[in-house]
């Protein structure tokens, strides 16, 4: 743990380097499409009004300079499959981001769906030292919290602190300067493969770049795609991606509960492409501009032009009406959707206060997911696009990029983690000289 | 036969090869980007121009060349001025204006020094005024306002003629070159010259009887009348002393009786000195003793 630790404040300094410098890139490392965005911080002067309230909030310090996707290869269920072809496809990613933004790059914050994410619900709690909350206080409780045996060959992801209490007022999002006894926390940690991280690691160093982050694409697509008030509220945002659909649970703007299913969009296509008997490209094809999931009546006569290559003419000139496309992928998308609604009742989901289910990634788009969806998760059910950001190109504002955008976000903005609070004296182990000076400052 | 190996350009790869890839990256580096796409080129330019350049041979040639361009464009024909016009000046003073200029004729416009041709006629001593234009068709046009002989200045053994500002002229040679000027002696006379000018306009009314001023000590003015006459007038407002010796004149003929000089230095006290008496004078004296002592 103390490893893992440190590594996440070196990512850490990493980044605040690069945001020194300026320039970071945003990496998704999706299984259907590697994307890639190269932001620029220029300090929130230019966008800042003098009346404090700009456009987005203030809360883009950032804008895109580059950007770029390519078809994903090596990568499977949100893991790094073939080392060698996942190095290409970043490498193509970013030269092309690279090119567009007219800008070297060195620092790389990356997302991933896989490694079976895992959540646990930690509480730590410590009596306050000097009646007065403070820094130390909150260093000394996160490092309180009895860590869970999460077994050999797993990684902690993202570890946040979501809710303190002192004494009996729970719900508190900042108790430093508070006056109470006991200080308790609850923390939210995430844990993945940790073979996933060190192949990404692996992969972004032989591009020649430093790995300044590691997310969670569930939790980075939660951050784009899911507004304000349901953050607040409780909501489960979907990422239906390529090879996975990934599942986050918001509450309090903090993420609770995070988990994937190793089913997505390609599912679909390969049960088309096996239905059919065509390619896949054909099937991805017949999929994205003929797919449905919702019977209606003209669907006998809507016969669908399957095309081939073989030379055979009858095999080429084949049709397939729309009705036994959408006995095809409905199934399937039944089958994922229930598996969500499976993975949010094992997460308790329904005992949230408010319970939206925003649906978002590049297989939400299909004709009739949302009404799919509300009839196995729940009425509350809206597809999610993810938010508008500074010089974001068109094609990256469909619901397929929230994860970028989110890990833009998430890469541009303050954050919660573990790691990003003060050091609990005892780590700083036998640096006394530094603990006199920090009793100085403290003190004087 | 179908090769073995497919080439490079066959190969339906979109990814950049790892060379690729990084010498991309190192030419986005902004200090390589700078020496590439700036320092280099810059240095190649800067260097072929200094090689070029270090060869002395080839400065001058250039310079040559550019000396010839300036030249064949300012010499044109519309450019030239070939003749010298000279208005308000007296033929020798033509010719003098003429000697002095310092250009040789035809010159091109863009080689005329106006200011040194100004600097030059106004140094001629009768030039009051000068005023040079470039006429359109080649002409340089002079005009020239000569200074007005006012008065006849005589200092020490020269004689000098002065405008009516107090300045040189020319010399005379004699005072019968110029008999219709008034006389002035004495050192330091031209700068009073306005002095004199006063005097001499209050000397109207016996205007034909003057002989001359003179400027006596550089301080104070002797009117001198032709019979040897001498009328001393102070320092101080002697306009006001001549005034009343004329007035004296008028009411009591005082001019005209024997009398060598009227001494108005001291304004409370004018004094006379009487001439040496002539022999009629003195027989008019024994007579008149005569007949007082027989009386």
């Amino acid at each position: 743990m103390s490893e893992l630790y440190e590594s996440q404040r070196a990512m850490r300094a990493m980044r605040k380097a690069a945001m020194q410098r300026g320039v970071i890139a945003i990496l998704d490392l999706g299984s259907s499409k590697v994307g890639c965005l190269i932001l620029r911080f220029d300090g929130m002067e230019h966008i800042t009004d003098p009346d404090g309230v700009t456009s987005l909030a203030g809360q883009s310090g950032f804008r895109v300079i580059g950007s770029a996707t390519t078809r994903s290869r090596g990568i499977e269920f949100g893991e790094i499959s073939s080392m060698v072809e996942a190095e290409r496809a970043i490498r193509t990613a970013l030269q092309s981001a690279q090119r567009l933004a007219n800008v070297r790059v060195d620092h790389v914050i990356a997302c991933f769906s896989g490694g079976a994410p895992r959540s646990y619900g930690l509480t730590g709690q410590i009596d306050v030292e000097n009646q007065m909350v403070s820094e130390q206080d909150i260093a000394q409780v996160l490092a309180s919290c009895d860590v869970p045996d999460y077994g050999i060959g797993r990684e902690v992801l993202h570890a946040q602190p979501v809710n303190f209490a002192l004494d009996h007022r729970s719900g508190l999002l900042d108790p430093r300067g508070q006056i109470g006894q006991r200080l308790s926390t609850d923390m939210h940690m995430l844990t993945v493969d940790q073979k996933v991280i060190h192949d990404l690691a692996y992969c972004v160093k032989r591009c020649d770049l430093e790995l300044a982050g590691v997310a969670s694409s569930p939790y980075v697509a939660g951050l784009a795609s899911l507004v304000e008030d349901e953050q607040e509220l409780g909501a489960a945002c979907i990422d239906m991606g390529g090879g996975t659909t990934s599942i986050s649970i918001f509450m309090k703007k903090h993420m609770i509960f995070a988990d994937t299913v190793c089913l997505g969009g390609d599912h679909v296509t390969r049960d088309i492409s096996m239905g059919l008997q065509v390619p896949f490209a054909t099937a991805e094809r017949i999929k994205t501009r003929n797919g449905g999931l919702m019977a209606t009546g003209m669907d006998d006569r809507d016969m669908i032009e399957v095309g081939g290559e073989t030379g055979d003419w009858e095999h080429d000139r084949r049709t397939v009406s729309r009705t036994e496309l959408i006995g095809i992928m409905r199934p399937r998308v039944e089958e994922i959707l229930e598996e969500v609604r499976a993975r949010l009742d094992a997460a308790g989901f329904d005992h949230l206060p408010s319970q939206q289910i925003v649906l978002t990634g590049g297989a939400s788009q299909v004709p009739g997911m949302d009404t799919l969806a509300s009839r196995i998760l729940g009425q509350q059910v809206r597809l999610g696009r993810p938010l508008r950001i500074h010089r974001l190109p068109q094609a990256y504002s469909g619901p397929s990029c929230s994860a970028l955008v989110g890990l833009s976000l998430f890469g541009a903005s303050p954050q919660d983690e573990w790691w990003d609070f003060e050091m609990p004296l005892e780590r700083y182990g036998q640096k006394s000289l530094r603990r006199a000076l920090r009793w100085f400052k403290e003190n004087w | 036969m179908r090769p073995i190996k497919t080439p490079r350009a066959f190969r339906n790869d979109p990814a950049p090869s790892r060379w690729s890839y990084r010498f991309m990256r190192v030419m986005l580096s902004p200090v390589l980007r700078r020496m590439v796409f700036f320092g280099i080129p810059a240095a190649i330019c800067v260097g072929t121009g200094a090689i070029y350049f270090s060869d002395l041979d080839r400065r001058d040639a250039i310079s040559a060349a550019v000396q010839d361009m300036y030249r064949s464009v300012i010499e044109r024909p519309e450019f030239m001025v070939k003749v010298i016009a000279i208005h308000g000046a007296s033929p020798a003073l033509d010719m003098d204006i003429r000697e002095v200029m310092p250009v040789e004729l035809p010159v091109s416009q863009f080689d005329l020094d106006l200011q040194e041709i100004y600097g030059a006629i106004t140094e001629l001593d009768p030039v009051a005024e000068a005023r040079i234009h470039v006429k359109q068709g080649g002409t340089l046009k002079i005009d020239v306002v000569e200074r007005v002989p006012a008065y006849l200045w005589r200092n020490g053994d020269s004689l000098e003629v002065l405008d009516a500002s107090g300045s040189f002229v020319r010399f005379a040679v004699s005072r019968v070159d110029y008999p219709d000027l008034p006389l002035i002696v004495g050192q330091g006379a031209d700068k009073q010259i306005a002095q004199a000018r006063t005097l001499l306009a209050a000397a109207r009314p016996i205007a034909d009887r003057i002989r001359g001023l003179s400027y006596v000590g550089q301080r104070r003015w002797d009117v001198v009348l032709k019979n040897d006459q001498t009328i001393l007038l102070p320092e101080k407002n002697p306009v006001q002393a001549f005034e009343r010796v004329l007035v004296l004149d008028q009411t009591q003929d005082l001019l005209s009786r024997n009398i060598s000089a009227i001494d108005m230095r001291l304004a409370q006290r004018p004094t006379l000195r009487l001439a040496q008496p002539t022999e009629l004078d003195l027989l008019n004296t024994t007579q008149k003793s005569a007949e007082t002592n027989d009386q």
